[in-house]
C-alpha cells in the first residue's frame, strides 16, 4: 500500500451529492467531522455501517444512533471493562453513519482483566436470573411508554384545577410526556446492550475454539451449532402461519384473499366462523404485530400493528400455499435434529480432551445465544415500535398547531429542537398569541426534506482512510462481518472474473433470476423463485424467505439476519459482498454459492 | 452352499478376513451392511492352499527362492518368474475348479467380471502395499475365469512382491492369497473417495478423484481427474477442480476386456459427475467411515446400466493409512477454558479470522 494514498477517502474530500449542499446542518455538532479535528479523524479508520442505517438518516433519527453507540460504548468502557475493547465512535457523513472501533491502549490491558473477570463473570454465572429479570425492567419500560399520550393544549385550563388550587396548566404534561418518552427509550438502549456483547464475547469464544480444532470449518457450520429454533424473532412470523391455517380451518381463507384489510375483516365477520378468526387476528397482534419492516432505526419504519396490509399481504401469500398442501410451519424438530447432527459428527472428530473444553464453550454460547437473538424482538420491534407510535402522535399534533404540513414534518427536526418546537407551542399558548414556529418550520420542514432525498441519492461509500493492517475489534467483526477480508473484497482485490465475493453464509447453490431491492416497500414485486440482492434484510422479511431461492447481501456476517433465516429455510445466502445491489440488475441471471460465498453473473 | 473354496459376498463377514483377504472381506462386510456393491464371490485361501498342496508345490517355491539375494533383481527376477510359470502350469484341483465353475455360473450366463486379487496381507491397515497383485476385467467365460484366478495366485510372485517380501522378512509360504470374482461394472465414470483431505489429513473433508469410465485410470494416474471437495457435516462441495480427462477404461464385452479409448472432445473438460452424485459419493465414503470407525480409501464406480439414485457402487473400501497413524504425532493443545478462555478470545479477537 501506498502510504501516500490511502486506500479510501479522508472525510474531508468527500463532497455532498448534488443538491445536498448544506446538509451538515441536518445534524449535531458532535456527529460530524470536524475540520478543527482533521488529523484525529483522518488518522482512523471508518467504515460504514450501512447493516443498521442503510439510507440517510432525518433529523430526528439521530436519536437512536446517539443512544446505540453511546450504551454500547459504556458497556465496553465502564460496566464490564472488557479488556481490549472500548466503544465505537461514530460519524455523520452525507447522511451516512460511520463507525471506528476504539481500541485499548496495549498497556491498559492487562489491567482491565480483573475487573472484566468480576463483572462479566457475574453475569455470565447468573446469565439466567439476570436474563429473566431483564424481561421484566423492559416490559415494564415498555408498558411505561405505551401509557404516555399528547393530547392538545385546551382552549382553557380546566375549571376543576382552578377550583382545586392546582396552580399549574397542561403545558407541564405535554414536556413530560415528551421527555418521559425520550429518556425511556434511552433507558431501553442502554438494556439492549446489557448483554450484548457478552453474548457476542461467548459466541466468539467458541467460535475461535471451533476453529482452532478445523481450521477450515466453514462459519456457517459453527453458527449452526448454536443457533435457536425458537427465538421471539420468528414468533410473528409463525402467528401469520397459523392465522393462515386457521382461515382455512374456519372457512374464512376465501373472504381474507381480496379487498383492503378493512374489507377483508368484515367480509370475514360476516362468515359464520368468522368471529372466531377475528379474536385469532386481535390476540396475535398484541405484542406480535409490533414488528418493523425495518429495523427500529427509523421514523419511515412501518410496523405491521400500524399498517395491517404489512401482515395481511403475507397472510394472502400463506394461504393459498397451505391450500396447496404445502407445509408452510417451520420445521423445528428437523432444524433441532440437524443442530445436534451437526454438532455431535464435529464433536466426534475431536479428542477427549478437546471435547470437554468444547463442551462448556457451546452450553456457554448456547446459554447467551437467546438472547442475542431474542433481545432484537424487545427492543428495536415492541419498545421503538411503541417509542415512534408516541412520537408520531406528537407530529400529527404539532402539524395540527400548523408547525409543518405533513404529518411527519417532526421527524426532519433534532430530538432537542422539537423540544424548542414545544416551548414555543406552550409559550404561544399561555400568551395568547400565534406561535413563530409555523412562519418557520414548513419550509425548513421541506428543505430539509430535500435534502435528505438528495442525500439518498448517492450510495455512501464502504470506508474512510486507511484500513488498519488488521481488524481486531471483536463485536465488530461478529456483527458486521467486518474483516481484513471484507476489506480487500471492498476495495476489489477479491473481485475476479466478474464475481462477486462474500461471506459463504448459508450452504447451497442455486442459479436464478436477481430481485434487487432497496427498501422493504418493494417486498411486493419478488415473485417466486427469485434470487433476492438486497442491501440489508430485517427479520419482519422473513415470510419472503419462502419464495426465494437464495439471498445476497451488501452488508452483513454470518450471524446477520440473512444469513440466520437462509439457514433455517435451507436457502443458500452470501453476505456482506459489499456491492451487489451495485453490480447486480434486476432481471440478470445469478449463479449464488452459499458454500464459496460467490455470485455470478451469467448474463 | 459349501464355503470352504468359494464364498459368495452375502456370506462373508470381517471374521473371515484370514480366508478371503482384505478386499474381499471388506465388500462382503459392504454387501451385509446395505451398501450397494456389485455381486460376486471370493475364491478362498483354501482354495489356493489345496492348489499348492496339490502339486506339492511348497516345496518347489522354496526350493526357487533358497539363497536370493533381495537386493539382486535379475536374481529375484528369475526366481520369480520361475515360480510364476510353475503356478500357471498346473490344473486346478478338481473340486476347487469345480466349485469356482459352479459360482460363476450362479452370477448368470457368461457374467462380464473382474477378477482381483486379495491377500491377506496387502490391505493392512499398517502395511500398505497394496495393487501389488494383479487386476482382469472383463472377463468372461468359465474357462477364462478359472484361468485369471490362477493368474492372481501366481502374481503372489511378482518380482515386486518377492523383493518386498525378502527385505521386510515376510516368510513367502505364509502369505496367503484369496481372489475376488466380481460382476463387472459398465462405469461411465468412476474414481475414488477418501473420507478426510489427504493433503493434510483434516478428517472434516471428503475428497473425491474422479473421470470418465473404469477407476483404473484415476487410480494408476493415467488421466488428471476432476477433483472434488466436501464438507463432511454439512455434506456440501467446497471445491471443484475440473480436468482435461483425455483417455477412459471402457469394457469391451466382446473381447472379453477393458478398452483404453480417447474421450471425445465435448466430454472432457466437462464435469464428470452431476452434483448431486458427487454428494451420494461422498455420503458414501462417510458412511463407510462409519461402519468401519476409521477413515476410508473407497474405491466406486457408476454403473451405466442401473437406474439414478441405485447407480452408485462401492467396488472397494479400506482404511486409510497414512494420516490415521499420524494422529498420534500432533502434540497436545492446552485449551483456556472458562473466563480466561473469553479474555483470550477477546484478545486475539484477530486470530478468530486469521
Amino acid at each position: 500500500m501506498d502510504a501516500k494514498t490511502p486506500l479510501f477517502p479522508s472525510a474531508f474530500d468527500v463532497k455532498a451529492p448534488k443538491g445536498a449542499e448544506g446538509w451538515e446542518g441536518l445534524y449535531p455538532y458532535y456527529t460530524r467531522f470536524q475540520p478543527a479535528r482533521r488529523a484525529e479523524d483522518d488518522a482512523k479508520f471508518w467504515f460504514c455501517n450501512s447493516q443498521h442505517w442503510p439510507t440517510p438518516l432525518r433529523p430526528f433519527d439521530v436519536i437512536f444512533l446517539d443512544f446505540a453507540i453511546k450504551c454500547l460504548g459504556q458497556y465496553n468502557s465502564r460496566h464490564l471493562l472488557v479488556p481490549p475493547a472500548n466503544g465505537i465512535d461514530y460519524r455523520i457523513l452525507n447522511g451516512f453513519v460511520y463507525f471506528s472501533p476504539v481500541a485499548v491502549a496495549p498497556e491498559n490491558i492487562e489491567a482491565r482483566i480483573p475487573q472484566f473477570l468480576d463483572r462479566a463473570g457475574h453475569y455470565f454465572g447468573n446469565w439466567n436470573d439476570l436474563y429473566a429479570n431483564w424481561k421484566k425492567k423492559v416490559l415494564a419500560m415498555i408498558a411505561e411508554l405505551d401509557a404516555i399520550s399528547f393530547t392538545d393544549l385546551p382552549e382553557v385550563v380546566p375549571v376543576e384545577w382552578v377550583k382545586e388550587g392546582r396552580g399549574l396548566d397542561n403545558t407541564n404534561a405535554l414536556f413530560e410526556a415528551y421527555d418521559k418518552a425520550i429518556e425511556l427509550s434511552y433507558k431501553i438502549w442502554q438494556y439492549h446492550f446489557e448483554f450484548l456483547n457478552l453474548g457476542y464475547a461467548a459466541y466468539l469464544d467458541f467460535f475461535g475454539f471451533v476453529k482452532s480444532q478445523f481450521p477450515t470449518i466453514p462459519d456457517q457450520a459453527i453458527a449452526k451449532m448454536v443457533q435457536g429454533v425458537d427465538s421471539e424473532l420468528f414468533r410473528p412470523d409463525d402467528e401469520i402461519k397459523k392465522l393462515a391455517r386457521l382461515a382455512l380451518e374456519l372457512g374464512v381463507d376465501a373472504a381474507l384473499m381480496t379487498g383492503s384489510v378493512d374489507e377483508a375483516l368484515a367480509a370475514v365477520a360476516k362468515a359464520p366462523n368468522g368471529a372466531k378468526w377475528l379474536k385469532a387476528w386481535k390476540d396475535a397482534q398484541d405484542p406480535w404485530f409490533n414488528f418493523t419492516s425495518g429495523n427500529g432505526f427509523y421514523s419511515t419504519d412501518k410496523y405491521w400493528i400500524d399498517h395491517l396490509d404489512i401482515p395481511m399481504g403475507y397472510l394472502r401469500d400463506y394461504i393459498p400455499r397451505a391450500k396447496d398442501g404445502e407445509h408452510i410451519e417451520r420445521p423445528t424438530e428437523r432444524l433441532l435434529k440437524e443442530r445436534d447432527r451437526v454438532t455431535s459428527e464435529y464433536r466426534e472428530m475431536m479428542d477427549e480432551e478437546a471435547q470437554a473444553v468444547f463442551d462448556g464453550k457451546l452450553g456457554l454460547a448456547r446459554t447467551v445465544f437467546p438472547y442475542v437473538e431474542d433481545h432484537n424482538f424487545y427492543i428495536e420491534h415492541w419498545a421503538l415500535g411503541v417509542f415512534w407510535r408516541k412520537m408520531r402522535e406528537l407530529s400529527t399534533l404539532l402539524q395540527g398547531a400548523g408547525f409543518w404540513d405533513e404529518a411527519d414534518g417532526m421527524f426532519f427536526l433534532h430530538r432537542n429542537e422539537v423540544r424548542d418546537v414545544l416551548w414555543d407551542y406552550a409559550a404561544s399558548w399561555a400568551i395568547g398569541t400565534q406561535n413563530v414556529g409555523s412562519a418557520i418550520w414548513p419550509a425548513e420542514v421541506e428543505r430539509r426534506r430535500k435534502l435528505v432525498a438528495a442525500l439518498a441519492s448517492e450510495p455512501p461509500l464502504p470506508a474512510l482512510n486507511d484500513p488498519p493492517e488488521v481488524i481486531t475489534e471483536p463485536f465488530t467483526i461478529m456483527l458486521w462481518g467486518i474483516t481484513s477480508d471484507a476489506i480487500d473484497r471492498w476495495t476489489g482485490k477479491g473481485d475476479e472474473s466478474g464475481g462477486l465475493k462474500g461471506m459463504a453464509a448459508a450452504p447451497g447453490a442455486v442459479e436464478g433470476i436477481a430481485r434487487v431491492l432497496r427498501s422493504p416497500d418493494q417486498l411486493g414485486e419478488l415473485k417466486k423463485g427469485e434470487i433476492l440482492v438486497t442491501p440489508v434484510t430485517a427479520p419482519s422479511w422473513a415470510p419472503v424467505f419462502g419464495k426465494i431461492a437464495a439471498a445476497v447481501t451488501d452488508i452483513g456476517g454470518m450471524m446477520s439476519h440473512a444469513a440466520i433465516v437462509c439457514r433455517e429455510y435451507g436457502l443458500p445466502a452470501v453476505t456482506g459482498t459489499g456491492t451487489a445491489t451495485a453490480k447486480i440488475k434486476t432481471g440478470m441471471r445469478l449463479r449464488v454459492d452459499g458454500n464459496t460465498g460467490t455470485v455470478t453473473i451469467l448474463d | 452352499m459349501n464355503d470352504l473354496y468359494t464364498m459368495d459376498f452375502s456370506r462373508i463377514s470381517h471374521a473371515d478376513f484370514a480366508r478371503v483377504g482384505g478386499k474381499c472381506a471388506s465388500l462382503g462386510e459392504m454387501t451385509q451392511a446395505g451398501v450397494a456393491v456389485p455381486p460376486g464371490f471370493a475364491v478362498t485361501t483354501e482354495a489356493y492352499e489345496a492348489m499348492l498342496q496339490h502339486h506339492n508345490m511348497r516345496a518347489e517355491i522354496e526350493r526357487h527362492l533358497e539363497g536370493v539375494d533381495p537386493f539382486d533383481i535379475d536374481q529375484v527376477d528369475r526366481a520369480a518368474q520361475a515360480i510364476r510359470i510353475r503356478i500357471r502350469s498346473h490344473k486346478l484341483p478338481t473340486e476347487v475348479e469345480t466349485a469356482i465353475r459352479s459360482a460363476y455360473a450362479a452370477m448368470g450366463d457368461d457374467t462380464p467380471v473382474a477378477v482381483r486379487s486379495s491377500a491377506t496381507a496387502e490391505d493392512l491397515p499398517d502395511a500398505s502395499f497394496a495393487g501389488q497383485q494383479d487386476t482382469y476385467l472383463w472377463v468372461r467365460g468359465a474357462d477364462q475365469v478359472v484361468e485369471k484366478v490362477r493368474d492372481c495366485w501366481a502374481s503372489l510372485y511378482t518380482t515386486r512382491a518377492v523383493a518386498y517380501r525378502e527385505k521386510n522378512r515376510i516368510p513367502h509360504i505364509d502369505v496367503l492369497m484369496s481372489v475376488g470374482v466380481q460382476k463387472m461394472v459398465n462405469a461411465r465414470a468412476a474414481g475414488v473417495v477418501m473420507s478426510l483431505d489427504p493433503v493434510n489429513g483434516d478428517r472434516t473433508k471428503i475428497v473425491i478423484d474422479a473421470s470418465w469410465g473404469l477407476g483404473e485410470m484415476v487410480v494408476s494416474g493415467v488421466v488428471t481427474p476432476d477433483n472434488f471437495t466436501v464438507e463432511k457435516v454439512l455434506m456440501e462441495i467446497i471445491d471443484r477442480k475440473i480436468s482435461d480427462k483425455h483417455v477412459e477404461l471402457i469394457g469391451d464385452a466382446e473381447a472379453g476386456e477393458a478398452v483404453e479409448r480417447e474421450v471425445p472432445e465435448d466430454r472432457r473438460r466437462i464435469q464428470c459427475l452431476s452434483d448431486a452424485e458427487v454428494v451420494a459419493v461422498a455420503a458414501l465414503a462417510k458412511r463407510l467411515e462409519r461402519q468401519n470407525k476409521c477413515p476410508q480409501d473407497v474405491e466406486w464406480a457408476i454403473d451405466a446400466d442401473l437406474p439414478d439414485g441405485e447407480n452408485l457402487l462401492a467396488l472397494q473400501s479400506r482404511p486409510e493409512t497414512i494420516w490415521s497413524q499420524k494422529k498420534a504425532d500432533t502434540p497436545k493443545k492446552t485449551y483456556e477454558t472458562g473466563m480466561m478462555g473469553i479474555v483470550g478470545t477477546l484478545n486475539s479477537a484477530l486470530t478468530v479470522k486469521r
